[in-house]
């Protein structure tokens, strides 16, 4: 089975600051994928190359079949990002919003209004002006932008931050649902309870490069992981050892 | 001599070793031997320009010794629009290429351009005076000029915005190469404008000019023209190596930043699990 | 990509009437220019009415500056460049929509300053057609140059600044060229103007084939 994302090396550059120095990542299908990493560290660029808004100047760099280093727009259609900005005008309704955004990449009404409807926007916040909106709502109102889109890969940068808890539940279930229907989903985050029992998988980011071995959230047996090419170098340098399934926090 | 901006003067510039760490010395100046002929015959020419302008030709019938500025005047204008041309095709290069050169190019082009706007102007300003009593006329030629000026100096502030390089230069580039289109569509229009009210009153390349007086206007060109390629030769030389220092070294600075996941890999393995 | 366009547009349309920033801020501004000429050149009628043509179509200019700021601000909300690239649309179909929105923005202006010029400078409404195909010329060079431009200063710290010295340098050939249709038009001799409308429509169509094929390169190298 092809990878939906597959990194090797990656290197790229935000102007002249290589944020990615070296990233090796492969996710399957299905799968929930969480990046972990101190600020600074290329979660969030890693997210935006893999949407093909960030070129790829060395190594290998393929999501869903499309090759980054030689044309990064291709993918674009076929990826959702939810990132820190909104991209939502705030003189515009909520309604008016994901309809612009529905309706540029191409969906049809009905996905439209069905992702104001998933994400609770079709009542009264409707014809609410989003900057009127609270932070949970307009994260919302991206979300059914997202969704409207019907990505086969997910990015979503912090996803949970700033939301309430009913508003955190509403995503996961609309994430665990989107999994079911074949998409797959990569996670940057910070917060340490909620994304990684939500993820398959939890792959640490330090300085731009995937840097620990490839972790198991708590209940997936250490056998059914790929092993990376990271964790291959450091199994033969260092003594081997068992990953232990607590993950060690920096000081 | 060569403008290939792939070369400097000092041997090939790769994308493998900058300046600072192939091993050559940087140079202390953007002198060259070819450039130091072309700067040597430069002054030649203005020298010979002196003795034609000043002393060797006529009084015109008209114009009396004011004619003499038309001799640095025209060609003056001349290669103000050469250098608007070059800004356009090197912009038009580097949107196609991308190589940092033609930028560079673009850039020395329009400030090499702008001094020579100022100079067009200057000579007309002063060509005005005693022709018809003021420094400033609404003459076709000038108010397009001043038109023109104002685009390169836009231009120009474009250039030193303080973003992302690659950000700049390709909001220069597509500036750039609506410099040519602005400047024949304005002084069309301007042309155009002015024919209402008045013929334009500043010698053109006359053909009836002859004599002494053609030949100084030929030496003006010459003079000038010589001048303007020196003044960009070097000036494209500084942008060149102002480019080469800035360059980024992408070893370098994946190394710097694999620095930082070593030490925090480090600080991983030593706490306990 | 005429879908595209009429999707932007429509946008930058709808946010402008949600806004009412024009109608509450850019089109009082734009009469008090108006009434700032008559202090300039104090309101000796006579001079006022020769010179309408000028005056009217440098408001409008000073207008046009602000809305096509306007403009391009919509796109510089945070994520919005990157919700643009991803979605796919086309960058000239961008282009000509909010070109399109500022050219109706414009003209809904051009009227409201016309009616200021017939009142405040006593100007008689003379030869129409000129006058109309003309300031519709005008008005689409404008908006299509505006919005090129627009572009090119988008998400700077300095646009506010570097947008009037990029943009009137270029818009001059336009003020040049209305400027003469009109008085041609006013003065009764539309002969003289219709070439000057022809520049225009020639300028307009530069511009929007200019932008259109340029936006995409600055949408995705700034």
């Amino acid at each position: 089975m092809e990878p939906v994302v597959h990194l090797r090396a990656a290197v790229a550059l935000l102007g002249r600051f290589p944020a990615l120095a070296g990233i090796d990542l492969d996710v399957a299908r299905g799968e929930i994928v969480l990046l972990r990493g101190p600020n600074g560290a290329g979660k969030t660029t890693v997210l935006r190359a893999c949407a093909g808004l960030v070129p790829v100047v060395r190594g290998e760099a393929v999501v869903l079949g499309h090759d980054l280093r030689r044309d990064p727009r291709p993918v674009r259609r076929h990826v959702g990002l939810l990132g820190h900005a909104t991209g939502l005008f705030d003189d515009l309704t909520v309604a008016d919003n994901v309809r612009f955004w529905g309706r540029a990449c191409g969906a049809d009404p009905g996905d439209i209004a069905a992702a104001m409807a998933l994400v609770g926007l079709d009542g009264r916040l409707r014809d609410v002006s989003v900057g009127r909106l609270s932070a949970g709502q307009r994260r919302r109102t991206s979300l059914a932008c997202l969704l409207a889109r019907r990505p086969e890969l997910w990015l979503l940068d912090e996803p949970h931050a700033g939301l309430d808890h009913e508003t955190r539940d509403q995503l996961d279930g609309l994430i665990g649902r989107a999994v079911e229907q074949g998409a797959t989903v990569l996670i940057a985050s910070h917060e340490l309870d909620r994304a990684e029992s939500l993820a398959h998988r939890v792959v640490e980011l330090a300085g731009g490069m995937t840097v620990a071995p490839a972790r198991p959230a708590p209940g997936v047996p250490p056998a059914e992981l790929p092993v990376s090419p990271t964790q291959e170098r450091e199994a033969s340098s260092a003594s081997p050892s068992p990953a232990p399934p607590e993950v060690s926090h920096v000081a | 001599m060569t403008l290939h901006p792939r070369t400097t003067p000092y041997g090939d510039a790769d994308g493998g070793a900058s300046a600072a760490t192939g091993g050559r010395a940087a140079p202390g100046n953007t002198g060259s031997p070819a450039s130091r002929v072309l700067g040597v015959l430069a002054l030649a020419s203005v020298a010979l320009l002196v003795l034609y302008g000043l002393v060797w030709s006529p009084p015109d019938a008209e114009m009396a010794d004011s004619v003499r500025l038309m001799y640095i005047h025209v060609p003056a204008a001349s290669f103000l629009y050469a250098g608007c041309f070059i800004t356009t095709v090197a912009s038009a290069m580097w949107l196609r290429r991308r190589t940092p050169g033609w930028d560079a190019l673009a850039g020395a082009s329009a400030e090499i351009s702008l001094l020579f706007a100022a100079i067009t102007l200057g000579t007309g300003s002063l060509w005005g005076r005693p022709t018809w009593g003021t420094y400033w006329t609404w003459d076709a030629r000038l108010t397009s000029t001043a038109l023109l000026t104002a685009l390169l100096v836009g231009y120009l502030a474009l250039r030193r915005l303080d973003v992302d390089p690659t950000a700049r230069s390709t909001r220069a580039a597509v500036l750039g190469l609506l410099l040519v289109p602005n400047v024949i569509i304005v002084n069309r229009s301007v042309e155009w404008w002015r024919s209402l009210h008045q013929r334009s009153t500043l010698v053109k390349l006359d053909p009836t000019i002859e004599g002494q007086m053609l030949v100084a206007l030929m030496v003006g060109f010459l003079a000038v023209g010589l001048v303007f390629t020196w003044l960009l030769v070097h000036r494209f030389r500084v942008a060149w190596l102002e480019y080469q220092s800035e360059r980024l070294d992408l070893d370098l600075a994946l190394a710097e930043r694999r620095a930082e996941a070593g030490h925090a890999g480090e600080a991983r393995e030593s706490t306990p699990a | 990509m005429w879908r595209d366009a009429a999707l932007v547009a429509g946008r930058d349309l709808r946010v402008e009437l949600r806004s009412r920033v024009t109608t509450n801020q850019v089109a009082p501004f734009s009469v008090l220019v108006l009434i700032l000429f008559a202090f300039a050149l104090d309101p000796d009628r006579q001079l006022l009415e020769r010179l309408a043509s000028g005056l009217y179509w440098t408001a409008v200019l000073f207008a046009a500056l602000l809305a096509i700021s306007r403009s391009a601000a919509i796109d510089e909300t945070d994520g919005v460049r990157d919700a643009l690239r991803l979605s796919g649309i086309d960058p000239a179909g961008v282009f000509v929509g909010k070109a399109a929105a500022v050219a109706v923005v414009l003209l809904g202006l051009e009227v409201l300053l016309g009616v200021g010029v017939v009142v405040l400078y006593g100007v008689d409404l003379a030869g129409a057609g000129l006058v109309v195909l003309a300031a519709l010329a005008a008005t689409v060079a404008v908006a299509a140059t505006g919005t090129l431009y627009g572009a090119l200063v988008s998400g700077l710290r300095v646009r506010e600044t570097l947008l009037p010295l990029l943009l009137l340098p270029v818009l001059a050939p336009v003020l040049i060229g209305a400027t003469r249709a009109f008085e041609a038009a006013l003065a009764g001799v539309p002969a003289d103007g219709w070439p000057w409308c022809g520049l225009l429509a020639g300028l307009a169509v530069l511009y929007t084939v200019a932008g259109a094929l340029a936006y995409g390169t600055l949408l995705e190298g700034s």
